[in-house]
């Protein structure tokens, strides 16, 4: 172990120039996989955002008593797509379309009685918010006899749902391609490196050492490159946020655990590379 | 130490490299193996190494046979068995000593010995003064001196060396030669390959092997009896 480490560590203090371009190359590699993590996250988040405005609105007769809608209220509540149930009344809806409709104040003011009606405001955990759970719950609500009209805007619900699927897959698939384009590149980027110290693994067969441990100094030292390559495009990345956050628009930086599987992908990919690299080199002698 | 047995090596063009070669090299013996280039002589080395397999026949080295060993137990195999090359393949940008420290850390040796016994072996190949200078800082004798100290590093039984000389001036020649007959004189058998016919001449009590088109066409120990100390 200790001469692995000792190999390692003088490969590239012999080599800098090789090393560090190979750890350049494999950063700017996995840089693309991190403006991509950056701008799927954030489009993920927002339409988390889009996806947080999908409810139920289920509108109540006038004529509602009042023990009839607790009952109502209870029982969606129990029920586990839903988050929380809010009981608007007559009043408060008018307020909020007050508030909310400013060009109808006037109208609104002038009112005799009020037309508006109370109504039950149906929230939905985050998992429940497809299109068939809203229409089943909606189907739901409309069972109840007070209830005059259920509303949950189901074009814009099928709309937010194709865009989410439509984002998936072209994220899983841009994600694939950026992985392999990154893969190809850290694999050509490590290869270089090892090529230019083929005559050592030469060497070291010739005088009788196991191929193990050969192996093990090219090993570690594409661990450390891709590690290095990592910190790089995540360094790179996070300058990119930076700089969109400050002069662009305002985006969330992406989850520790996306960083830290980046820099877990360079160091897996700098060890497969160099294994297979070294393989070649070994079956030559 | 080495056995041929109707060994024959074939490639996917052109001729054999290898027609049908027969003979044994007994411990502690001195041979060259002649020939034009071409006739065989490399491969001859390199399936002694079991860098290459024999198409038909079967080589013996040491105990190991190119039938029964695996390519995951060749290192035992090289351990005992030291190569030397004509373009010494040193490790550029490393000393003489760091050269020869390397054989020696890749093949266990513990590190408290590895620098004592760098040492001891670049003085017995006469380059005690130069085991820091760094390899291209040494001249074309000096070079293979450090090669020869690497190959001997493991204490082998055999020595192969391909051209040796074929790099070097006439003075480094004969400083090489006679350090591979003191060698020999150690007891260990030395298998040398050479184009260099007047050079072979130089030697007469050494064993001389021609090759010619892949054929082994004369031997100056042929008749003699070798089998007692094959293996």
């Amino acid at each position: 172990m200790f001469y692995t480490l000792r190999e390692t560590f003088s490969a590239f203090r012999r080599a800098p120039l090789l090393t560090s371009l190979s750890a350049a190359m494999v950063g700017l590699a996995l840089f693309g996989v991190g403006l991509f993590s950056l701008a799927a996250h954030n489009l993920k988040l927002a339409l988390d955002t889009l996806e947080e405005r999908v409810e139920i609105v289920a509108y109540l007769r006038d004529d509602a008593g009042t023990d009839e809608i607790a009952e109502m209220e209870r029982a969606l509540s129990a029920l586990p797509e839903v988050m929380l149930v809010e009981f608007v009344t007559k009043d408060e809806a008018l307020v909020k379309a007050r508030r909310e409709l400013p060009e109808f104040r006037e109208v609104m003011t002038d009112l005799a009685v009020n037309p508006l009606p109370a109504s039950l405001e149906i929230e939905l955990e985050p998992g429940s918010r497809t299109p068939a759970t809203v229409d089943r719950l909606a189907q739901q609500a409309r069972l109840y006899p007070f209830v005059e009209e259920v509303q949950y805007g189901q074009e814009w619900v099928d709309k937010l749902f194709t865009l989410r699927r439509m984002g998936g897959v072209t994220a899983t698939v841009l994600g694939v391609a950026f992985a392999m384009v990154a893969a190809l590149i850290i694999g050509t980027a490590v290869r270089i490196a090892i090529f230019a110290r083929r005559e050592e693994i030469k060497v070291m067969q010739l005088v009788g050492a196991r191929d193990g441990f050969i192996r093990r100094p090219f090993l570690f030292e594409g661990a450390i490159t891709g590690a290095a390559g990592g910190a790089l495009a995540i360094g790179l990345t996070y300058v990119t946020f930076r700089g969109i956050l400050h002069y662009l628009f305002s985006i969330e930086w992406i989850p520790v655990e996306w960083v830290a599987a980046g820099i877990l992908a360079g160091v897996i990919f700098g060890v497969i590379a160099s294994s297979f690299a070294v393989r070649k080199h070994l079956r030559e002698v | 130490m080495i056995k041929f047995i109707h060994v024959t090596k074939e490639y996917a063009r052109g001729e054999p490299a290898l027609k049908d070669v027969s003979f044994q090299l007994p411990k502690a013996q001195f041979a060259f193996i002649t020939g034009h280039s071409g006739s065989g002589k490399s491969t001859t080395m390199r399936l002694v190494h079991m860098a290459e397999r024999p198409s038909h026949g079967e080589v013996r080295v040491s105990g190991f046979s190119s039938e029964r060993t695996s390519p995951r137990d060749i290192w035992k195999l090289r351990r005992q068995v030291g190569y030397v090359f004509q373009e010494f393949r040193l490790l550029p940008g490393r000393t003489a000593q760091e050269n020869v420290s390397f054989a020696l850390q890749v093949t266990g040796t513990p590190d408290k010995q590895v620098r004592s016994r760098a040492q001891r072996l670049l003085s017995q190949v006469g380059l005690s003064s130069k085991t820091g200078s760094e390899v291209h800082e040494l001249s074309g004798g000096e070079q293979q001196r450090v090669a020869i100290a690497r190959a001997l590093a493991n204490e082998p039984l055999l020595l192969l060396a391909d051209e040796p000389t074929g790099n070097l001036d006439d003075r480094a020649t004969r400083g090489i030669m006679d350090l591979f007959w003191e060698i020999n004189a150690m007891g260990m058998a030395v298998l040398m390959a050479t184009h260099d016919l007047d050079l072979v001449r130089r030697y007469p009590s050494a064993r001389v092997l021609e090759l010619d088109q892949g054929r082994l066409v004369y031997d100056s120990h042929e008749g003699q009896d070798t089998n007692g100390s094959v293996d």
